[in-house]
This record gives C-alpha cells, structure tokens and sequence, in this order.
C-alpha cells in the first residue's frame, strides 16, 4: 500500500519493490550510480536495473587482500566497500576544467559548461558520507565550483552496514556504522529467514520526492529493531581499531621518531592508498594544447603526496626520501587536517589497508607511533640472570 | 568538530580556476635571467588591489601558471607589475612575453607584511636574491607614508653586482636620507664599491631599537634562518620576524596540497608567515 | 687616574670587537695601539707580506681581495667599522693571504703583533678573554664562506 513518504518517517521497502525504488530515483530525473560487480571487485557503476547490484556478493578483505566471495543469501548490499569511493563522481579523477581559445590577440576563458544529469549515490556507507562531508569542506573552503555543482545536485541514499570488514574501522573514527549525517535517504538491508526488505529513513524533501510512486508502509518497532540489531552486530564486529585520543600530537609532534624508517622500508610509494582514500584531495592540473596553438583545455587530475614531484620546489622535490612522503601522508590525514579543517582525514573505510599492495596497516602504524622510540642498540634486559 | 560546510551554489561562485587575459605594456630586462613585467587589464576591468607580498598565479597561454610575487606599487593598482626569473618551462615564457603579449592572471593571493603591525617601529627588510621584489611593494608603501615609520633600513644581497635587480631605483632608495638601504654580493670585482659579504654580515650594524623594530625577509630558506639569528644576536626576538616562504605553490587557493608546511598551506596561510610561527617546521627535514 | 681622551681620538674599549669583554682588557693593551688613517685605494695589507698587526676598523670600508694571475681580482668580503682584520698575525706562518684596501677613507686602531702576542702571553687570564673575542670572528667567517660556496642566490 503506499502513502506519501514524510521527511523524518521510518518506512518498510520490500525487497520486491527495489526495482520500483530505482524506478523512482530515474523518474525523478537522477541517473543512478552504485555498487556494481566488475573485475572481481565491488566498484560503482551505473546501476540500471536491480540486477546491477552485487545479488548475493560479499567481499573478503585483509590489509593487502581483496577477494569477492558469494554469500549464502541474496543481500544487494552484502559487502563493505570498494577500492571506488564517491570522490570518482564528485571529484573526478581526470576533469576539463576550462578552455581557452586565442582571440584577436588576446584569449577567451570558457568554463567547462554545466550539463551533466543529477546523479543518485545509491548504497552510501556511513564511512562515506562522513567522507563526503570532508570533502565538501576541503572544497567548499577553496570555493571550487564543479565540485560544489555536482555536490549540491547529488541524491545521496546511505545503506548502513549489517557487517563489518576484516579492515574497516569507522567506530574507532566515530564514523559508522550508523549513518548520523544529514541524508537523503538511509537504508538498512535486513534478511530474517524468508522475509528480506529495507527499513527506509526518509531525511530530505528531495529524498521524499523519489519515492512518490514507491510502495512502502510504515515501519514496526519489531522491523526496526531487526535494523539496528544488524547495524550493531557491525558495530561489534569491527576488524580494526584505532586510538584516536591525541592522534593529532602524536603525529605532529614525532616527526623523527624511528619508525618512519621501518615503514619506509615496506612503502612502495605506489599512491594506491592515496587513490582509494575517499578523502585524499591532492590535485594537479596540466595544460593541453591542441596542435593549431590556438585552443588550450586546463584539465586536473588527482595527484598524490607520495609522488616525488609533487613537492618541487625549482624542479627539486623538498620530500625526496619515501619515508617523508609516507610521513606527510599519515601526519596530514590524522594530524594536520585537524589544524586545516578542525576535523580528522580519516574517516575509517579501511581502503589504504586493503588496497596498500604490501600491506601497510595505518592503525598498526598509528599504534607503533605511540611507543616510545626504541633505543637502536637494545640496552642490558633487567632480571634474566639468577 | 568543526561546523559542516556545504559548498555554495555554483552560480554564486566565479570560477577560481579561470586566468584573466592582461597585455604586456612594458617590459624591462633586470638581469641576464629575470625581467620585471608591467601588465594592464586587456579588456574593461576593474583596478587590481593587492596587499604588500602578495602573489599572482601568472599565466603563459599554452605552456601553464606560475606563482608570482607582486613586485609594484600597491598605491598603482592600475597595472600590475611582477619581476620574473626565467626557472622553468612557464617563467620562461613569461619572461620572454614582449610588449602586447596577453598573459593571463589569477589573484591576488596569500598573506601580506603587516605594515599596520610595523606603524611607529623601525623597520628592516632584508632581501636575498629575487627576494627584494615581494619587499618593493612593502617599501613603496611606507615611504609614501614615511612618517609612519621610525628608521627604515634595507639590506638588499645578490650573487655578484649584475645579479642586482632594480638597479637604477636601488641607487635612488641609496641616496635618500629617510632610509638606509645597502647592497652586498657575494663576490664582486674592483668596479664594484657596495659590500661584498653575505646580508647577514650587515646585521649588526643595523642602527635600529631592537626592542621597538619589525624585519621582513625575503630569500633563499638558508638565509633566512641565519638572518634570524643575527638578528636575534641584535637583541630582536623571533616574533618581531616575518618572513615569505616558497613551496610549490600550485592551484594558490588551498586544495591542490602540493605547498602543505605542516599543517599551513603556504599559498593561502603564507607566504608571508610570523617567523616564530613557522621555525619549528623549517628545522624538520623534508617535511 | 686617566685622562679625558682627546675629542675624536679612537679608543680600543668603544670597539665592537671588545664590547663585554672582561673590564681592563681593552685599557692593557691601548699603550700599544697605533691610530691610522686610509684614504681611498690605499693598501692596508698585501698578500705575502708579514702578517705584523691586528686591525680594528672603525669607520669606512676595507675590501679583502684575492689576487689571480689571469683574471681581474676578486673582492670576497667588505669589512666596516666595528669588524676587524683578521686573524693571520696569530696563526703560524704570520702572513697576509688577502690583500685589503681602502674602499672609503677608513680610520683604524693597529695592535703590533709582537708587542700584542707578548702582552697577551704575559696575562693568560687577558690571552683567554681575547681568543674568546677572536674565536666568533672565526667561527662567523667560516659560516659566512660555507654559505656563499652554496651559492644560494644563484638558483
């Protein structure tokens, strides 16, 4: 039976009426972005049809591992994230962000004009959307108008996590598994035996618009208890954890201390955790010409800090050792951000863990950083003798 | 926690990526290397304001941008005048655009020198290299409001005599009485009269209060770091100091992260820093 | 007692160079000082020659020059009132390795370095507060060498 959705009420979907959900979303004028298998890897994609989704996926993750394997149900939702993060659409990996043409001497700037369809983030973590909220304020800050352009005509569905990843650690960073932050709407997937449906949190008018023609009825307190027992159940399951308690000083202030060389022997400098953190904002731009000299496009592209131009100063790089730019890194995600943006960069997805091809576990280094520095020669061990 | 900030509407919002075309009015050769450009808005366009320090995001059409430092009078918003060093693929075309060549320009950005902070104090700007046209401004400023000023002296320092930028002002500013200004080089031969040492040597005869005295300094890091001490060893403390810093300043607006110091992003937070402010971070190594 | 010195005559104890050294210091050894007066491109010192006094500038300009057979000299260090010249005559062979000459009229108190090496061996306790005073102008220099070998204006 449907009733018109209310901002703040908590509905009934059944899994049955996915199909009618993303039905809604398109009709509302959204193309709809989501989890999609390719590559043996849960990565997002247009999701047309209820099809698209991972049915029945999950993924094994460990620091350096990744591996899809299938569930013993049909969740659409099984799984934790992806080494994709919502950045790729808000912040794309490769944009035009003007172009130029040479006129009567002088040159003509044209912004890259505004006429992309809405899109519609379906299956957004808790992890996730606290990622986003970083990110607009990186961006707001900067005043960077395609970012905001897309952010602001962004529907963004959250799906709450029933599960935790062997590397996810959103309790630790007061990020998840329950979705707090403002939303669209909020999801959570709930498989009992036979039954299979969603609890549905309605949190915008825009949220609402989508599930006009959607069948839904009002949750029972039994439903919405199943919910929360499973978004808790993640809670308690989490692979990983981090003290976060002064972090920032940690960090800060031990820019010496010796285990910055230990990880520097591990650290390939490859940037994978840079690509796959939902936060990493590092950017540069290029110039490309075409070949008449005439036409001039400014692309940017994501940068990273573990690359060794990226600091150069006349063409010499100031952070030319691995082991700085893995410090600058980690001190900027956990540290410095608090000074930039009075928060932390890490909001606990786990994604450099997974995706780090030698497994370098940002929890084991932000728990190593914490010990005392170790003397180099081992000083005589106390009590051993007789 | 800090408060959540969504990004304004785009329309509300003017791209900050976007150059503005400005023509070459005059260009002059400085040295064998670096050129002092003065630029006029190519189309109507309001005047330009800046502060003292500032930079611009300089623009060479089909080649790229560079951070430029503003180096003309802040009282002559009119043109904008900047002095380039050819370093690169980018400064180098800047430094070849001749008169009437469009170049672009984003700005003004970054911190200023706190002149108001300087009002009633001696003042000491000490200038290595190309750091004296992110001073000029600062200069021009005060002596058109000399009287706001106690003492004013320069030490201006250089590779050898040629390697002086601004070389028929720099003789006019070495004859006025209201400012002491002195030139040294590094290495110079007998057709040169000024000092030949390095800026620091000149510090303690500075004829200033210590205690009632602001220095700015513009240069190479290394030179910085020793003009503080001399000017420690003067009897001046660490927070009388500012000085402009250069990291790889990109995008000039605080997202690109290529310029991060620490925690400062040095386009936005700097250049211009209280020394006390940053000396912890100019002592770590490859931060 | 000690008389009022004379109106514009230099004394040892009003130079930088013995500013906070121990009191009576710089009035031991003022019976040896000896006034002189440069004109512009005069010579105070030539290369080779033997290092026989230590120089305290007290105004104008001394230029320390290096001397190449096949090139124009090379000036390497301006020195002005308050510094002074160098420390040859106490570092064994005594003998100038610059040249200096007056770039401005320039006015100088001279310690003859015998009669100073004696006074100064004589008071160990003045020979030590006097090294003290000399080994910063070292040390300065030095610094001041290694920071033009970076040729830190050049990049």
């Amino acid at each position: 039976m449907t009733e018109s959705a209310q901002v703040g009420g908590r509905y009934v979907l059944d899994r049955a009426d996915f199909p009618a959900f993303l039905d809604g979303m398109r009709a509302a004028g959204y193309r709809v972005v989501g989890p999609t298998v390719r590559d043996r890897a849960i990565v997002y994609g247009e999701v047309r049809a209820v099809t698209d989704l991972p049915i029945g996926w999950t993924d094994r993750q460990e620091a350096g591992q990744y591996r899809l394997e299938r569930r013993s149900d049909e969740a659409l939702f099984g799984y934790n994230v992806g080494p994709h993060s919502w950045k790729k659409y808000l912040f794309p990996a490769h944009e035009r962000l003007w172009t130029a043409t040479t006129t009567d001497g002088s040159f003509e700037v044209r912004p890259e004009p505004d006429d992309a369809t809405p899109l519609a983030f379906l299956g957004v973590r808790a992890c996730e959307l606290a990622a986003i909220r970083v990110q607009d304020r990186v961006f707001g800050l900067a005043g960077d108008p395609t970012y905001a352009r897309r952010r602001r005509s962004v529907l963004r569905v959250a799906v709450e996590c029933g599960q935790a990843g062997r590397t996810c650690f959103c309790v630790s960073m007061g990020t998840g598994p329950a979705v707090h932050d403002e939303v669209d709407l909020a999801l959570t997937e709930v498989l009992e035996g036979d039954r299979h449906y969603f609890l549905l949190h309605v949190g915008s008018d825009r949220g609402a618009r989508v599930l006009t023609d959607v069948p839904l009825r009002p949750a029972s307190p039994v439903e919405e208890g199943a919910a929360a027992d499973r978004v808790a159940s993640a809670a308690a399951s989490m692979g990983r954890s981090l003290t976060t308690t002064g972090i920032r000083d940690v960090l800060v202030n031990q820019p010496d201390h010796p285990r910055w060389a230990i990880v520097a022997r591990r650290c390939l400098a490859c940037t994978n955790c840079t690509m796959a953190c939902p936060t990493c904002f590092c950017q540069s731009t290029e110039e490309v010409p075409d070949l008449s000299g005439e036409k001039v496009e400014r692309w940017r592209r994501w940068d990273s800090c573990f690359n060794s131009q990226f600091s150069a100063v006349h063409g010499t790089s100031v952070r030319q050792s691995t082991q700085s730019r893995y410090r600058q890194w980690l001190t900027h995600k956990f540290g410095t951000w608090h000074d930039q943006f009075g928060e932390s960069g890490c909001v606990g997805c786990g994604r450099c863990i997974t995706w780090c091809p030698v497994g370098i576990d940002v929890t084991e280094e932000a728990a190593a950083l914490r010990e005392p520095a170790r003397p180099t020669v081992p000083s005589a061990s106390k009590g051993t003798t007789p | 926690m800090a408060a959540r900030s969504l990004p304004p509407a785009a329309e509300e919002m003017p791209s900050p990526w976007a150059p503005v075309p400005f023509r070459v009015a005059q260009r002059t050769a400085e040295t064998s290397d670096t050129v002092t450009l003065v630029l006029t808005p190519a189309r109507d366009a309001p005047e330009f304001p800046f502060a003292p320090g500032q930079f611009n995001m300089l623009y060479a059409f089909g080649v790229g941008e560079a951070a430029i430092s503003i180096s003309g009078d802040p009282a002559a918003p009119g043109s904008l005048v900047h002095t380039v060093r050819t370093a690169g693929k980018v400064s180098g075309a800047l430094a070849a655009a001749g008169p009437g060549t469009i170049v672009g320009v984003r700005g003004p950005y970054g911190s200023a020198w706190p002149l108001a902070a300087a009002e009633g104090k001696d003042v000491v700007l000490v200038a290595g290299g190309l750091g004296l046209p992110p001073l000029r401004p600062a200069l021009y400023t005060m002596l058109a409001d000399r009287g706001k000023f106690g003492r004013i002296e320069v030490i201006y320092g250089a590779r050898t005599p040629k390697d002086l930028v601004f070389y028929r002002q720099v003789q006019e500013w070495r004859a006025r009485t209201d400012l002491r200004f002195q030139t040294t080089v590094d290495a110079a031969d007998r057709s040169w009269y000024g000092d030949v040492g390095l800026v620091t040597a000149r510090v303690p005869d500075l004829r200033v209060d210590p205690a009632n005295t602001v220095a700015f300094l513009c240069g190479p890091e290394v030179m910085l770091k020793f003009t503080v001490q001399a000017l420690v060893a003067k009897g001046m403390t660490e927070d009388q100091v500012y000085v402009s810093l250069e990291r790889n300043m990109k995008c000039a607006i605080g997202l690109c992260g290529h310029c991060q110091l620490g925690p400062e992003f040095v386009c936005r937070d700097g250049p211009v820093f209280r020394y006390s402010d940053v000396r912890r971070y100019l002592t770590v190594r490859e931060l | 007692m000690t008389a009022a010195p004379t109106p514009g005559a230099l004394r040892l104890a009003e130079h930088r160079f013995f500013v906070g050294a121990p009191s009576g210091l710089a009035d031991r050894l003022e019976p040896l000082a000896v006034e002189r007066s440069y004109a512009f491109g005069d010579t105070l010192v030539r290369e080779g020659d033997i290092a026989d006094r230590f120089v305290l500038i007290y105004e104008g300009k001394v230029a320390l020059e290096i001397v190449l057979p096949d090139r124009p000299s090379v000036t390497i260090q301006t020195l002005g009132g308050g510094d002074v010249l160098g420390w040859s005559w106490l570092v064994p062979p005594p003998e100038w390795w610059l040249d200096a000459r007056a770039v401005k009229r320039t006015r100088t108190l001279e310690l003859p370095a015998g009669p100073l090496r004696a006074a100064l061996d004589a008071h160990p306790d003045d020979g030590y507060a006097f090294l003290l005073r000399l080994l910063p102008v070292v040390a300065q220099r030095l610094d001041h060498t290694r920071l033009q070998l970076m040729d830190l204006h050049g990049r």
